[in-house]
């Protein structure tokens, strides 16, 4: 009898998740697969228009790929790029959020309105406009510094640092706003008992406030290292394609270089097949690393 | 238990209804001789001239055939190969008549893009210059009539020059040093404006110290860019991006276009620009204030040879009125019309005795006729040119050595052996 009805229970559960499951499946297994697929061929404009026989080459773009010591070059600046943009807009974030609540309301307003002009603007627009401040001769900045003739974007680490500063620019408001909202849904009462029980401001930040923000902490963490993760417009635009000779090059910049431009779907199908991956791993790592401090999710 | 079973169906089916990619059909067209004739063209900042034209060949072309009417349409030069792509793989959408790059025509033959051109009736195309002609062909295969043809020389600014008491450099090695001292003299100016990203600009010093890009034989091309005299091309070229004649630091990066706007702006003493760049500088600040001559070569007297680059007209694969389409390439591709561009749009004929005649009339295209009458070359007709030039090959070996993150030699063997990869795959 018990077995039946959580089988009816099942069956139900089932027949409600059909529909999203469908939508999922259709939406993000299809194409998935396909990019699968197309990875193990040699595929590009020959074959998709017909002109030449598609040719079966297994793992060979992946072999090909991974013994490549450039793609690992890349792979470490993607990395290290994601690292500074994540960090970055987490903690720029957090501190506006912070004092987003302690400012009056018009500062607030101020604060959120610039936020959002900043976040709703098109990163091509928001690249080109970044571009213009930070011109070598014409440039608002370098007239400020009066540095005329001063390359922002010809020093390796000085373009990271100037796209880095605008993945910043265009993606901390997603977490100031976060986590405005989960600071202010914290019950006031919580917070006096803690004062009551003589907790000071960083106790209170440490022992309350930071644990019931967690879940969105990690909802926006997770988020930001997605999107930088694969990061192209910014680089595209503000490098030139890459940088000098390639120097500046992240994953989704060197696939479309390698892949997309010249037409080699396979090749370029391959480096993303090897991106959702690591950004699987990534994320799996991260919420185990969590759960092993006893946060259950 | 029984998720696995409903996943694992999934998959099969999956499996089953689609084991490869998606490939299209590569069907031949048709050769009606009424109904529209379908045309792309590239569409212009400055487009109303070359409209005028087009319409006066179409009003032609309409009145020489009856029940035929020709429909063009303008692409933007920016998106060309996602429509050209998108072209091959439904022809349905496809014109029956495109202008196209001539650097872009091995890829698109590869691609089943194109129709072979007969063009045996068409007595024009005798006049043509051969290695103009040659760029329109694959595999001995002609495939596009250039329309007309972009080539380089060198600009320099006679204000500056005569201040100094300098002549225009005789030698491919005088430039260095008389653009160094150019810069000495005038420290806010840059010696020549030489880009980082400007191969066509390099490209000539290679090829005039006998250097080749690739070699062919039989029908497969291996990389030459390492060998001693591309070499020593190269090496000429980077000389010029340097603190002391035109700095990494704002030229390494620079295009073609961005090293023209250098000169434009009268930052730069000289520079190598096409006779495409000549209205834009005559509508600048520098305007009646440079003179223009050939590229020179390694020996005195001597024209660096130059990259034929330019724009062909082809008819595609899976039109349906082939010889409508051929008759129209003729039409706009011929002589009267490809003169017609010229005093529109300034655009260069392809016919020898066309630019000859032009060239008396204009004494300011002249540099450009000798250039293209001495000699010109070509990249590699390949579809593997498409994708070398994608990967930023040769930018990115100029650049290494224009910034000394790697040794001539260094650099020259990933360029050649990224072009090998190419080439062989």
């Amino acid at each position: 009898m018990t077995t039946a009805a959580a089988r009816g229970d099942g069956r139900a559960a089932f027949a409600y998740l059909l529909p999203t499951g469908l939508i999922l499946l259709g939406l993000m297994g299809y194409p998935l697969y396909q990019l699968i697929m197309i990875s193990l061929f040699d595929y590009g404009q020959e074959q998709v228009s017909g002109g030449a026989p598609l040719e079966f080459l297994g793992l060979g773009h992946y072999t090909q790929q991974l013994t490549d010591p450039k793609f690992w070059t890349v792979f470490g600046q993607t990395v290290g790029f994601a690292g500074v943009c994540v960090l970055g807009t987490l903690v720029f974030g957090a501190a506006l959020a912070v004092l987003a609540t302690r400012v009056r309301p018009w500062a607030r307003n101020t604060l959120f309105l610039a936020a959002m002009s900043a976040w709703s603007t098109p990163a091509v627009a928001g690249s080109t406009i970044w571009l213009f401040l930070f011109d070598t001769n014409f440039g608002f900045v370098n007239e400020v510094l009066g540095i005329q003739g001063f390359s922002w974007t010809f020093d390796r680490w000085l373009a990271f640092g100037l796209v880095a500063a605008q993945v910043i620019w265009c993606s901390f408001p997603f977490v100031m706003v976060t986590l405005y909202a989960g600071i202010k849904a914290i019950p006031g009462e919580v917070i006096e008992a803690a004062a009551l029980d003589g907790a000071g401001a960083i106790r209170t930040a440490r022992s309350v406030i930071l644990p019931l923000l967690r879940p969105l902490l990690i909802v926006v963490t997770i988020q930001s290292v997605i999107w930088d993760f694969k990061v192209f417009t910014q680089i595209y635009i503000m490098t030139g394609g890459g940088g000098i000779a390639g120097r500046n090059l992240v994953l989704n910049v060197y696939a479309y270089q390698q892949a997309f431009a010249a037409s080699d779907y396979g090749l370029g199908a391959t480096i993303g097949v090897v991106m959702t991956v690591l950004l699987l791993i990534i994320t799996l790592g991260y919420l185990r690393a969590l759960r092993r401090t006893g946060e259950p999710l | 238990m029984r998720k696995i079973t409903i996943v694992a169906a999934g998959l099969a089916v999956a499996l089953l209804t689609g084991c490869a990619p998606v490939t299209g059909g590569s069907g031949e067209g048709a050769d009606e001789r009424t109904g529209t004739v379908r045309v792309w063209l590239f569409d212009e900042v400055n487009r109303a001239p070359k409209e005028a034209v087009v319409k006066e060949a179409i009003a032609e072309f309409q009145q020489a055939h009856s029940g035929v009417t020709v429909d063009v349409q303008y692409i933007p030069i920016q998106t060309r190969a996602e429509r050209f792509k998108a072209a091959f793989s439904d022809q349905q959408s496809a014109p029956d008549v495109a202008e196209f790059g001539n650097t872009d025509l091995a890829g698109y033959v590869a691609g089943g893009g194109f129709a072979e051109l007969d063009l045996s009736s068409w007595n024009e195309a005798k006049d043509l210059l051969p290695t103009l002609a040659d760029t329109g062909k694959v595999n001995g295969t002609t495939y596009g009539v250039p329309w007309y043809v972009g080539t380089r020389a060198l600009y320099y600014r006679t204000d500056v020059f005569g201040e100094l008491g300098v002549q225009p450099p005789a030698t491919l090695a005088d430039i260095a040093p008389l653009a160094r001292r150019i810069r000495a003299a005038k420290p806010d100016m840059l010696g020549i404006s030489a880009g980082g990203k400007y191969t066509y600009a390099a490209m000539p010093f290679v090829w005039a110290q006998g250097g080749e890009l690739a070699t062919r034989s039989g029908d497969k091309y291996t990389a030459a860019i390492d060998s001693p005299q591309a070499k020593a091309g190269l090496s000429q070229y980077t000389e010029l991006i340097k603190d002391d004649i035109c700095p990494p630091a704002t030229c390494a990066g620079n295009s073609g276009e961005a090293s023209v706007e250098a000169f434009r702006a009268g930052k730069a003493a000289m520079v190598i620009g096409g006779d495409f760049n000549r209205r834009s500088v005559d509508a600048s600040s520098v305007a009646g204030r440079y003179g223009i001559v050939p590229l020179p070569g390694k020996a005195t007297g001597s024209i660096a040879p130059a990259f034929a680059g330019g724009n062909l007209l082809g008819v595609l694969k899976g039109t349906r009125h082939r010889t409508l389409a051929t008759e129209f390439t003729e039409l706009l591709g011929g002589k009267k019309y490809q003169r017609k561009m010229f005093e529109a749009m300034g655009n260069m004929p392809a016919f020898g005795d066309v630019q000859r005649g032009l060239a008396t009339e204009n004494p300011v295209i002249e540099p450009f006729v000798k250039t293209l009458n001495a000699d010109t070359r070509f990249v590699p007709i390949t579809p593997s040119w498409a994708k070398i030039d994608a990967q930023l090959v040769l930018p990115t070996l100029i650049q290494e050595v224009a910034t000394g993150s790697g040794t001539v030699d260094a650099a020259t063997k990933k360029a050649a052996d990224a072009m090998n990869s190419a080439f062989g795959s």
